[in-house]
């Protein structure tokens, strides 16, 4: 009961969270110093054009009437043409999101396995060699800028050991030769519809070095995060009450510690899930990864303001959800958040 | 039961915990453990469940349960026949996890039972402990009971283990005065009922003086004085255990003011020659700066210099 009043209350502000960034978004667009007219109407633009593409665009309209139009257009996601390629933008978004999204949630799961995992053992083993190992690991994974990382685990995998492929999301033997039919747009669940497990392996194989790349900055606060928390659980009296009525070290740790300390570690990870979706242009440029980072980048470059408002908006719906879940799983896990 | 002669703990070689605790527990009996904060009460206890901290130091002569000797094998009894009932309940429930799971996990760890058996195992223990309505405790969160049900679930979990043997460590300190007594009451009739053998952890007089068969007075981490609880309450031998009486509030008139000892009990890194006690003592005399005899009448004994009568 609790946790459902809990869930409407962050769904309510989440809603305001998605307004908020229309309006802000609307905003920006109208302040920043270029006149979409101009970028609308080509690269030789006539005042005959220019006036035209004013028209075609509705700039002439009230501010208001604008915002409503726009507001209608990202609520239907009808999010226009871009200004540079005139391509639907909708459609575009329907190859590099499921791109990014695969990546960002794959990372992010790795993140999950290794950073809090390895955060309990180093903690049970304070001190020891696999404490000192896991806190040596997790500063050169957050320190080590992602771009460098991605090489360097290239050139590992690909160059020396000759185990993975080196970018892109699927061989060319099932993209192009035998191509496995476009549906969702996340490769692992395309090939496992058309039950090619062949091309499923391969597009796995593609996705680990990206993945392992994004993930190693939120594994290693993630690690961090739970090492400390772990510590200051393990000190607590019901540990200690778990110990004398002869739980088995492992149940201790994981069971009725780590629901105690994960708190912080999944926020973290939360908040590394919104840098994967467009702030990983560099790992996307290295992995030559058809991402929305590299679309998103592209249009800011040639200030293309739809692709910059839906690819906002899309962004902000992720995240928010990927929140919501968290928020999901942290009062599952631990009951008093959802009182406070 | 339990045979304890000369058990020291040391922890990081200078830390002297428990000096010399000598404890004889005889199976279906409570055994009280008195003594100020600080005199290794807690630390005996820890000892005998074998979770003492990393770098303690176990000594004894005899430090036995039923046969198993403790310096090697307490981690095989603990949790099995040997059970903390833990001070403040509220601290010994994991806050995030449900009673029935917390009841769950004891019960999975010492026995093959499949799991809807052991959740009518938990309610039937739960009901044991005098808990009304053990389904609803089940599906609740420990922040979601009063402190003495809270209690009651630590008692239910240490009886899960099937020990036989509780170290009940001030369990009723954090609660009411008057759910302490339910809680008393419940720990003496689940030693009729069931057998079971309880060391009473305890600064409080008045809960040896109810539930205790025979208790121990420790001070400094040596047993000085061990017997019948109403013998030791009505004419205690030691001078330790006659200023503790004394420093009750009801030994005294009202209108005057409460005795209260002087002094502080040594610190765990003094190394003591004589009587421990002897500083503090008013009846001191110089023969005090030597080992203290020990002196038997009955079934207690106690170390004092002083003979009987003069005590």
């Amino acid at each position: 009961m609790a946790l459902a009043r809990y869930l409407l209350r962050r769904l309510v502000l989440s809603v305001f969270v998605v307004l908020g960034v229309t309006m802000l978004v609307f905003t920006v667009a109208q302040v920043v110093p270029s006149d979409p007219a101009a970028l609308y109407a080509g690269p030789r633009p006539t005042a005959a054009l220019i006036a035209k593409a004013r028209e075609t665009l509705h700039l002439d309209a009230p501010l208001p009437e604008r915002f409503l139009t726009f507001a209608h257009a990202m609520a239907t996601a009808d999010f226009g043409v871009s200004y540079k390629s005139r391509r639907a933008i909708s459609q575009d978004l329907a190859v590099y999101l499921p791109a990014t999204l695969e990546l960002a949630i794959f990372s992010t799961g790795l993140a999950l396995l290794i950073g809090i995992p390895s955060g309990v053992i180093a903690a049970a083993r304070r001190g020891g060699l696999l404490d000192r190992l896991g806190g040596l690991s997790s500063i050169v994974a957050v320190a080590m800028p992602t771009f460098f990382l991605a090489m360097l685990l290239q050139g590992v995998f690909c160059q020396w050991l000759g185990l993975l492929p080196l970018s892109g999301r699927i061989g060319k033997e099932f993209s192009v030769i035998d191509p496995v039919p476009f549906v969702t747009g996340f490769m692992l669940i395309d090939t496992a519809l058309a039950a090619r497990f062949d091309a499923f392996r391969d597009a796995m194989a593609h996705l680990i070095l990206p993945g392992l790349t994004l993930a190693a900055y939120p594994a290693g606060v993630a690690m961090r995060l739970t090492r400390s928390a772990m510590i200051e659980i393990l000190e607590r009296r019901h540990i200690l009450a778990a110990r004398a009525l002869g739980l088995s070290e492992a149940r201790i740790l994981f069971g009725h510690a780590l629901p105690n300390a994960v708190g912080p570690a999944l926020t973290v990870i939360g908040l590394s899930f919104a840098y994967a979706l467009t702030g990983a242009v560099l790992v996307e440029i290295v992995f030559a990864w058809p991402g929305l980072g590299r679309y998103v980048s592209e249009a800011i470059l040639s200030k293309d303001f739809p692709v910059i408002a839906a690819a906002a908006l899309v962004v902000t719906l992720c995240y928010v959800a990927m929140n919501l879940i968290l928020d999901m799983v942290q009062a599952l896990v631990d009951p008093r958040v959802a009182l406070t | 039961m339990l045979e304890v002669r000369g058990l020291q703990v040391v922890i990081n070689s200078d830390l002297q915990v428990v000096r010399k605790v000598d404890l004889s527990v005889p199976k279906g009996t409570i055994h009280g453990l008195i003594g100020e904060s600080g005199c290794g009460k807690t630390m005996t206890g820890m000892a005998i469940l074998g979770l003492l901290p990393k770098g303690a130091g176990l000594q004894a002569g005899t430090f036995t349960f039923e046969g198993t000797d403790l310096l090697s094998g307490a981690a095989t009894l603990r949790g099995r026949r040997i059970a903390l009932v833990s001070q403040d309940p509220a601290a010994a429930l994991n806050p995030v996890l449900r009673v029935g799971r917390q009841m769950d996990d004891v019960l999975r760890t010492h026995s093959n039972v499949a799991k809807p058996a052991r959740r009518a195992q938990a309610a039937a223990l739960l009901a044991a402990t005098g808990l009304p309505d053990p389904d609803r405790v089940l599906n609740a969160y420990p922040h979601q009971l009063s402190g003495g049900m809270q209690q009651r679930v630590v008692i239910a979990q240490a009886l899960a283990t099937g020990a036989d043997f509780l170290i009940a460590d001030e369990p009723t300190t954090a609660l009411d005065v008057t759910v302490g007594a339910q809680v008393l009451a419940l720990l003496r009739r689940l030693v009729a009922q069931r057998g079971l053998t309880i060391l009473m952890i305890t600064h409080d007089m008045d809960v040896v003086a109810e539930v205790c068969d025979r208790a121990s007075v420790l001070y400094a981490g040596i047993t000085v004085e061990e017997g019948p609880t109403e013998a030791l309450l009505r004419a205690p031998r030691h001078p330790y255990t006659k200023a503790l009486l004394a420093a009750l509030p009801d030994a005294r008139p009202k209108g005057q003011r409460l005795a209260a000892l002087e002094g502080a009990i040594p610190p765990p890194r003094q190394i003591i020659q004589g009587c421990a006690f002897a500083p503090r003592c008013p009846m001191a005399m110089p023969v005090c700066a030597t080992p203290p005899p020990r002196r038997t009448e009955g079934e207690r004994f106690w170390l004092c210099h002083l003979e009987a009568r003069d005590a």
